[in-house]
């Protein structure tokens, strides 16, 4: 797969230039809207998780926003899932209010919540498909019914399952979302984010004037009725991609690519070595509580079962005896697990939440956010799971 | 519908469609930003030879507009229509009557009614699928711009 680093294309006569603007004839023009290597990169995300095409951003917030500003306008309402990577919900609280559009978060454990939520303006439901850091896992068909019953499209951040163990689309989903930046990429070494679509929601519907009617932005073109299945897409590309700017670098998309080369392998050894470490955590004294959904005993086992059979991805928190004291100790003795803010790398990652992300809450708001003092979030890795079991063993010996 | 439609949708009949030499667009619009006017000259820029049809333009590309299908004094290989599902039937018997060897049906065209006429003629049918679309997927540039062309081969491809 070569790396197109380059700007812009040289045309072939100013006819197929004009085509290309027009969006006639499909062509590069320049690379914030479009690249060879990039959308080589697009179109194994597309086909991985069974969508009509993909558009990939800087980053995965950058594909959220690019997704939020190609939907929504002032005045519209989103309901998304309480159980939500923070980054998301401080982007969707004070992004969408600064655009005017209204937001409710309702519980993802809840399907009725949702029906409940919906306004006349409600133009779309958003949730992750296995919660950062919560592990909840969405029933996406159940939510999927109630949005499409409303006319109102569904969107997935697919970053913590990958298409690998699970493909929303297949589920009723409209949008998927990922951060590449994770297990798409899974060696923690370049940022990246895309934005899938069915190509089956009808965004004719009556709901949607901001893709059905004629669009300002390009020449007064309709980009559903014109484009038919890829008209979000196409309005996604060359509408908010060329506005925001947001574009993913060609060389990241070559490294992003060449990690998908070994997403099977990869989530394999992710998932099995989840389990076993969840499952040596959950039998510790100095452990209270183990919130994996793979685990036999989790509420999650039979929405595992349906939409992760082959597993509840890598990502999970557990929470220890000893409270803040003992997580600082903890991070402190191990030495295979990196103390690093980010998830999905090949190896193992850790973080006390108490003391870094979440450093500026009271207690009682960490209650509120679902963890506590004592919580720790592990990233799963692909080393042996021994050696992990092992690293972890020899931390919560050392707590005092 | 689109499960029940499949049969109408192989990739085979597809690809053997986008042989043809000589395409009538049947409802196409001098409006640039219409559908139709995109896949045309996206057929034109192609190699195709196009046959614009609608009774209502005298000229488009700078090709003579005939008001149906009858009036064309030239062999048709295929029928490509952009009309409202009602006006299939009509276009499909009359797509039988110069003997053309496909119909291709744009999204939303779809009539039952159509396909039967069309079928008892021996006309392959195609049913709610842009030719443009499919064309890019197999012949041309759709993974340019990102979209799922579902062909994965590990051949090398011309740029
Ligand atoms: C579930 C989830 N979605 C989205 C993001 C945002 O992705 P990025 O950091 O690539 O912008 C993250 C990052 O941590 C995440 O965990």
């Amino acid at each position: 797969m070569p790396i197109h680093q380059t700007t812009s294309y040289v045309f072939e006569d100013s006819d197929a230039a004009a085509a290309y603007f027009n969006l006639q004839e499909y062509g590069n023009t320049y690379s914030r809207i479009m690249n060879p290597t990039v959308a080589a990169f697009e179109e194994r995300v597309a086909n991985l998780e069974g969508g009509a095409g993909a558009v990939a951003f800087a980053s995965g917030l950058a594909a959220q926003s690019a997704a939020l500003f190609t939907l929504l306008q002032p005045g519209d309402h989103v309901v998304a899932s309480s159980a939500l990577y923070g980054g998301t919900v401080t982007q969707f609280k004070h992004l969408l209010r600064k655009l005017s559009v209204e937001l409710d978060f309702v519980d993802i454990n809840q399907p009725s919540a949702w029906q409940g939520a919906i306004k006349n303006n409600t133009k779309l439901f958003f949730g992750e498909t296995i919660g950062n850091p919560s592990g909840s896992v969405m029933d996406i068909q159940a939510i999927a019914d109630i949005a499409h019953a409303a006319k109102i499209p569904l969107m997935v951040d697919n970053t913590f399952a990958t298409p690998y163990l699970c493909r929303p689309l297949d589920w009723g989903a409209d949008i998927v979302v990922h951060s590449a930046t994770k297990f798409l990429g899974g060696h923690g070494t370049s940022l990246g984010g895309v934005v899938v679509e069915s190509g089956e929601f009808d965004w004719s519907n009556g709901r949607f004037p901001i893709i059905e009617a004629p669009s300002p932005a390009y020449h007064g073109l309709k980009f559903h009725e014109t484009f038919g299945t890829f008209g979000f897409l196409m309005k996604l590309r060359c509408e908010t991609l060329r506005d925001l700017g947001a574009c993913m670098s060609p060389f990241n998309a070559f490294l992003l690519a060449q990690g998908i080369e070994t997403l099977p392998l990869r989530m394999r050894a992710h998932v099995s070595n989840a389990l076993a470490v969840a499952e040596f955590l959950q039998t510790h004294t100095q452990v209270s509580g183990v919130h994996y959904a793979g685990l036999s005993a989790s509420p999650y086992q039979t929405l595992v079962q349906k939409y992760l059979p082959k597993g509840a991805g890598a990502v999970f928190c557990f929470d220890l005896v000893g409270g803040r004291e003992a997580g600082i100790q903890l991070i402190e003795q191990l030495s295979l697990f990196s103390h690093l803010a980010n998830v999905g790398d090949a190896k193992s990652l850790v973080i006390h939440p108490a003391t870094t992300t979440h450093r500026q809450l009271s207690d009682t708001e960490l209650n509120a956010a679902g963890i506590s003092a004592g919580t720790i979030r592990v990233s799963i890795g692909i080393e042996d799971a021994q050696d992990l079991i092992a690293d972890l063993a020899y931390g919560l010996a050392a707590i005092t | 519908m689109s499960e029940s439609l499949a049969k109408w949708q192989q990739p085979d009949t597809i690809q053997t469609s986008l042989n043809a030499k000589n395409i009538a667009i049947v409802g196409l619009s001098s409006n640039p930003l219409r559908a139709s006017h995109f896949v045309g000259l996206y057929l034109l820029n192609n190699g195709y030879q196009i046959t614009p049809v609608n009774p209502t333009e005298k000229e488009i590309f700078g090709l003579t507009c005939y008001p149906n299908l009858l009036e064309i004094p030239h062999e048709i290989d295929l029928v490509d229509v952009f009309r409202a599902p009602d006006a299939a039937p009509g276009i499909a018997q009359e797509a039988a009557t110069i003997g053309a060897d496909f119909l291709w049906l744009q999204f939303g065209v779809i009539s039952p009614e159509a396909i039967a006429i069309a079928e008892a003629a021996q006309i392959t049918c195609i049913v709610d699928r842009c030719i443009k679309i499919e064309h890019a997927r197999y012949r041309g540039r759709m993974h340019w711009l990102g979209f799922n062309t579902e062909q994965i081969s590990a051949r090398r491809r011309e740029p």
